[in-house]
């Protein structure tokens, strides 16, 4: 792990565990404390932040609901209301049948979403948070 | 069967050589911790994702899922959806997240805010609860997967097999570490895929590309009938056994990615974008693999027919080698035959490794150590754990040889989803839980779902269970993930909210900044 020791230029009065960062201060300034290690509290306060946070959550909380919710249901249909599952599509094909290779689909096509989510929406953002410490740096 | 033995020794032989080659060259750097429980974190995602898949593909998700299909239908093929739907929750969940936080175990996440010793301990006792139970179901099917393919039936034939086996996986472990373990499962996960591929390409190219002609064949060779095909056969008779389903349901997909040595994979990549990737492409991998077996478990229905599959020694386990047989002669069932037995194999080394990962990582160094032990003799006291882990789980294997070990797979994943996914989940998204919240979760899960069992239809009361003849089963269900995992939740609920402790806010900070973004963990 390296840790990178700020020019003298960059110090400024160094924020107590509870500091939070002002909108006024300069866009280079840091969130570390005087030794250069990530002030994690004033991170977590950090706008940057809490807009990562908000994007992870407005997709993975629906989607794991979604997707749970997806699943339990076919099974307990399955389960509960098998002369229905058993009514013919297709050919030998029924609705069970069908639903379940349905699975299969959801199930891949949620996690190319969420691929392509995590690479344009909250990749950015984790670089975005992690510009305010030194971590990338040195 | 009709097999030749000695083919299906010298396939499996030549893979155990050629694979004990690679360990060997793989291992020869294997000098720090982060070498021996993370490859040093030099995995890309994409082969860590087939290592991840591979680690995950027992032997009884190929053998028992494509037999439970050959003789239930319907009610196969449901089982194996939920193992794909519940790479979901590692993707989107606890993969990257994991990844930040900690270094080589579960303890490194679970203890991260928490008072260190205790957490550590709760955590290391689970891992080794989990592993055992999962490792002596894999030692004992591989005795009875002899039984079937290579037509060993003494008891000291097959306890000879289950104790080379033992030894062949802590060698792995002992020579490569976490480096040799994973290309093991790279290599058997990259077989596996393409012996299932293989065979279905050639099942649907023989019924004319049409899936339908092979489950209408199918339907015809069963005494179930076109009812094959329709929910019920094996859990649809009465209210018991479908909520007995529902706990199997639960169990699975939320215990697949609260397995130990699913979670510890997660170390062997650099960074959380590339567990992201590893996990993309273990579902690829599993939706291409039970895509197969669907196909493989109708089609052996279609071309062995029920009949000949349940009068077959090793009963449903023998339907994907009947069929390699019945398309592919001798040579075909040998590669089929050591397919099988190298997935045991690579699993159980996986399973030894995560094991002694957590007992010298999490015992020695932080409880026993206190956190100051060199890293070097780390690295001994894991090594040492392999050994005695492997001896138990050989001991463990032959004594529960022949036994009906079915539900120690499915135990595993309850135990799994039990004591593992609340604390994960109450410790990277609640800020007030605390240490005893952890301790009660942990220990409530594990607890109540070993007592459940204990006292559940698959230890005693009925036919297939193991002590059949005295009835004690207090609990109706077989599976008690139903039961145990909202009962975990609730525990590590009051267990926080009922103690005066307070967590460490500064440390949550740092654990969830950490765990969103990687800052402080020093990866890239």
């Amino acid at each position: 792990m390296t840790k990178a020791i700020l020019p003298p230029t960059d110090s400024r009065p160094a924020r107590g565990g509870r500091g939070f960062a002002t909108f006024d201060d300069p866009v280079s300034s840091l969130m570390v404390d005087e030794s250069g290690a990530p002030d994690f509290v004033a991170l977590q306060a950090s706008p940057d932040f809490r807009e990562l946070r908000r994007r992870i959550t407005i997709f993975v909380v629906p989607a794991t609901c979604a997707f749970l919710l997806w699943y339990l249901g076919y099974v307990a249909m399955s389960a509960y209301a098998p002369d229905f599952m058993g009514t013919p599509v297709y050919g030998v094909l029924n609705i069970g049948l069908m639903f379940g290779l349905l699975q299969f689909v959801t199930t891949i096509t949620l996690t190319l979403v969420y691929a392509r989510y995590a690479r344009r929406k909250l990749d950015p953002q984790v670089d975005a948070v992690r510009s305010l410490t030194a971590e990338d740096q040195a | 069967m009709g097999g030749n033995t000695a083919i299906n020794l010298g396939v499996f032989g030549v893979f155990v050589l050629i694979t004990l080659f690679i360990v060997y060259r793989a291992g020869s750097r294997n000098a720090t911790a982060s070498d021996y429980y993370a490859a040093g974190s030099s995995f890309t995602g994409p082969q860590n994702g087939i290592a991840l898949s591979g680690d995950f593909l027992s032997a009884a998700s190929f053998l028992g899922i494509s037999g439970s299909i050959a003789v239930n239908g319907y009610d196969g093929f449901l089982y194996s959806i939920g193992w794909v739907v519940s790479w979901l929750l590692g993707l989107m969940i606890i993969s990257e997240r994991l990844r930040n936080t900690g270094r080589f175990t579960l303890g490194d996440v679970l203890a991260f805010r928490m008072r260190q010793r205790p957490v550590r301990a709760a955590a290391a006792n689970v891992t080794l609860v989990i592993s055992l139970f999962y490792m002596i179901a894999q030692m004992a099917g591989a005795g009875a997967l002899m039984a079937l393919l290579l037509d060993v039936h003494s008891k000291v034939g097959q306890s000879i097999i289950i104790a080379v086996v033992g030894i062949v996986m802590v060698l792995y472990v002992l020579v490569g570490g976490m480096k040799g373990t994973t290309w093991v499962q790279i290599i058997k996960a990259v077989l596996l895929i393409m012996c299932v591929t293989l065979m279905t390409v050639f099942l649907l190219g023989k019924f004319g590309f049409s899936l339908s002609a092979i489950l209408e064949t199918a339907s015809r060779n069963t005494p179930l009938g076109p009812e094959v095909l329709e929910p019920g056969a094996r859990y649809g008779s009465t209210p018991t056994s479908r909520l007995d389903f529902l706990s199997l349901a639960l169990a699975l997909v939320l215990g697949t990615a609260s397995l130990p040595h699913v979670l510890m994979r997660f170390y062997t990549v650099p960074n959380a974008r590339e567990a992201r990737r590893s996990v993309v492409w273990a579902t690829w991998m599993m939706a291409t693999f039970y895509l197969c077996t669907l196909v493989i478990g109708f089609g052996a229905l279609a071309l062995v027919g029920s009949e000949a599959i349940s009068s077959a020694p090793g009963g449903e386990n023998s339907a994907a080698p009947l069929l390699a047989y019945e398309i592919g002669g001798a040579v075909l069932l040998g590669v089929v035959s050591a397919v099988a037995f190298a997935t045991i194999l690579a699993v159980v080394a996986g399973l030894t490794l995560t094991a002694s990962a957590s007992f010298a990582h999490d015992v020695y160094a932080n409880v026993i150590k206190r956190g100051q032990a060199d890293p070097r003799s780390e690295v001994k006291v894991a090594r040492l754990t392999a050994v005695v882990v492997g001896l138990l789980a050989i001991a463990g294997g032959i004594a529960a040889n022949g036994q009906n070990v079915a539900f120690l797979v499915a135990l595993a994943f309850a135990l799994a989803a039990s004591a593992n996914l609340s604390t994960i989940i109450y410790t990277m998204f609640w800020k007030r839980f605390n240490t005893p919240g952890t301790l009660w979760a942990v220990y409530g899960g594990l607890g109540s779902c070993i007592v459940l069992l204990a006292f559940s239809p698959a230890v005693s009361g009925s036919k297939s269970s193991i002590f059949p003849d005295v009835d004690f089963a207090l609990f109706p269900l077989s599976n008690p993930g139903l039961v145990s995992i909202p009962f975990s939740f609730l525990c590590g609920y009051l267990g926080t909210i009922l103690s005066k402790e307070t967590s460490d806010p500064v440390k949550q900070a740092e654990m969830e900044v950490r765990s969103l973004t990687g800052i402080g963990s020093g990866l890239k």
